[in-house]
């Protein structure tokens, strides 16, 4: 197993290496002078000269972006062209929040899903089958942002239950959101857990369990549950990205103080090295999460964990 | 995903095609969902193509009216109007317009793209394979909206530019699914029959892989312009998207949640019509799926 989790680290790097390059690349492309965006359109030709040759600037792209590769190694994300603040601090501030938005949620997502799934698989072709399928196509259908703000219309502003925005009361504030980004995470997990269940419960070691006379309960959760979890593993796993796209939109709504709205602000704000901060941090996170997926499995799967032996 | 599908069609002739549409739209008809999803989108494309024959864009769609501003829904404006006096149905009508084709160009410039990727990836095998997939690979490993919202974030926001963001992270979803669904037929008889009698590789791919490996791509695109819709929207919400006055569903959200306190309505009609849209074609996806490769379900 360490070995296994030591290859998939080391394949990590070139993955790394190419996504920030890519990523380098695009915001390259933007238009307008940094060394502009931080004196100010009134600053003359020689200060933005000056402060061009101190950035370094007009180097070619593969020398800025190893300085950039530099500089990450050792933590640090490049200066904010905004507040001259580092934007490694920036981004370690709301790093907690998001996580704990996608914590939250992803949990939503579960405690929701696998119980939907798992008993609309009981209950093919019931009318309790139908209703959650269809909750978990309109799941799939609802933009997370529009989920957000009916949440916000209903809970917020007309019953007065949880805050409309912010993070300042705790727990509370946190509800709306995770349940927002749950939802949208919690629709195709339960698909995916309905479909998976529903072949597992026709295999025939479920049979001989039946046969053996073991309670359904325990036929249920002992030993086909335990067997139809690797393909919801899978997506639980897939949806992390979305999952990422959709905290960005949710943080938006809510105004939840995490990277992604931080990293709109700093998008119309044309802060540059915040927003390339922003995405690395999402892409490094999104790589980690899927590593962690991949471990999972092996402890869910000891067919898949031989392979590494 | 579906690895034998296609083998079954070994000589295709014209005939046999026919028949074997035919048999695939018989078994979408059966299935009611599907059908209904199938109703609904050609419903949105009739929209999509008259909002903007009815609807005269200067006067009606984008035209402020300052003494109409913020009305409740009545029998004159039916969903109300907004913040400038524009009557919301219309520019919800409007924006299925706005929607529907750029999601579609976009959906058809990714396919083009990913169809001679994939099809490359999946018939040449070895290093041409590799390299193609580890690029796709460094595309697949930012989330497809981050990208782009990074893409955008660049270039500014314009529709061509909304467009090449959606495209770019849309093209490695469809080189994958190619690649998947050329492979398994790579090998097949039929095709080494061709090769055999000198057939160049573009005129095997085109002619005798592609057709055979259609299932899973119609499945994808169709799936890929609901994601696409959706990411539009999305990143309207964030300002990032469709630039203002042309209505889109997510920007009129954006507006709308400025007035979510006292004007509530404005929140409900544009994302009820997102909503709509990619139920519509989800079901839709899923029904050609079954209809498709009936051994899936």
């Amino acid at each position: 197993m360490t070995k296994f989790i030591i290859k998939r680290l080391l394949a990590l790097i070139p993955v790394l290496i190419g996504v920030t390059l890519l990523v380098f690349c695009i915001l390259d492309l933007a238009p307008g002078d940094p060394a502009k965006t931080i004196l100010g359109e009134e600053a003359s030709v020689e200060a933005i000269e000056a402060l061009r040759e101190e950035m370094g600037l007009d180097d070619p792209l593969l020398v800025r972006y190893g300085r950039y590769m530099a500089g990450l190694v050792q933590g640090d994300l490049g200066t904010s062209y905004k507040t001259g603040d580092p934007v490694s601090e920036e981004v370690w501030a709301r790093l907690p929040n998001t996580i704990v938005l996608a914590l939250t949620s992803t949990v939503v997502a579960i405690i929701l899903a696998l119980p939907l799934g798992v008993l609309a698989a009981i209950k093919q072709n019931t009318l309790f089958d139908g209703i959650s399928m269809f909750i978990s196509l309109i799941g799939i259908s609802m933009p997370v942002f529009w989920m957000g703000l009916l949440l916000i219309l209903l809970f917020a502003v007309t019953l007065g239950w949880f805050p409309v925005s912010g993070a300042d009361q705790g727990i509370r504030s946190l509800v709306l959101p995770s349940i927002a980004l749950g939802f949208m995470h919690m629709a195709s997990i339960a698909r995916t857990t309905r479909s998976s269940m529903l072949e597992t419960i026709r295999q025939d070691y479920i049979r001989t369990v039946r046969a053996k006379g073991l309670p359904e309960r325990e036929v249920i959760t002992d030993h086909a549950l335990k067997n139809a979890l690797i393909p919801t593993i899978t997506v639980i796993g897939i949806q992390i990205g979305q999952m990422l796209g959709g905290s960005v939109l949710t943080e938006s709504v809510f105004a939840w103080p995490g990277i992604g709205r931080y990293m709109i602000q700093s998008i119309q704000g044309r802060d540059i090295p915040s927003v390339m901060g922003c995405i690395i941090i999402f892409a490094i996170g999104f790589a980690l999460v899927n590593l962690l997926v991949d471990l999972i499995y092996g402890f869910v799967d000891p067919r898949i964990k031989a392979q590494y032996k | 995903m579906n690895k034998d599908a296609g083998n079954t069609t070994a000589d295709i002739g014209s005939e046999k095609k026919k028949s074997q549409v035919l048999e695939v739209w018989k078994r979408l008809c059966r299935n009611k969902t599907a059908v209904l999803g199938l109703i609904i989108v050609i419903m949105l494309v009739l929209i999509g193509i008259f909002a903007p024959i009815v609807f005269d864009y200067d006067t009606q769609v984008i035209k402020t009216d300052y003494a109409n501003t913020l009305q409740g829904p009545s029998a004159q404006h039916p969903f109300g109007t907004d913040e400038m006096g524009r009557d919301i149905l219309i520019r919800v009508l409007y924006g299925t317009s706005t929607s529907l084709s750029i999601g579609v160009i976009t959906v058809i410039i990714s396919l083009a793209i990913g169809l001679v990727l994939g099809s490359a990836s999946g018939y040449f095998g070895g290093r041409v394979d590799m390299v193609i997939m580890r690029i796709m690979d460094i595309f697949l490993a930012i989330p497809g909206t981050l990208l782009a919202i990074c893409i955008v974030a660049s270039l500014g926001n314009s529709i061509t530019n909304l467009i090449i963001a959606m495209a770019v992270s849309s093209v490695p979803k469809f080189a994958r699914v190619v690649r998947g669904a050329v492979m398994p037929v790579r090998d097949a008889e039929y095709v080494e029959a061709a090769r055999a009698i000198g057939a160049k590789d573009s005129t095997i791919i085109f002619h005798d892989v592609l057709p055979n490996s259609l299932a899973p791509i119609i499945v994808q695109t169709t799936l890929e312009v609901a994601s696409v819709i959706l990411s539009i929207a999305g990143l309207s919400f964030l300002g990032l998207g469709i630039p203002a006055p042309r209505p889109e569903w997510g920007a009129m959200l954006s507006s709308a949640r400025t007035y979510i306190r006292d004007y509530s309505y404005m929140c409900l009609f544009p994302g009820l019509a997102i909503m709509i849209t990619i139920l519509s074609l989800n079901l839709l996806g899923d029904g050609l799926r079954d209809a498709l490769d009936p051994r899936l379900r």
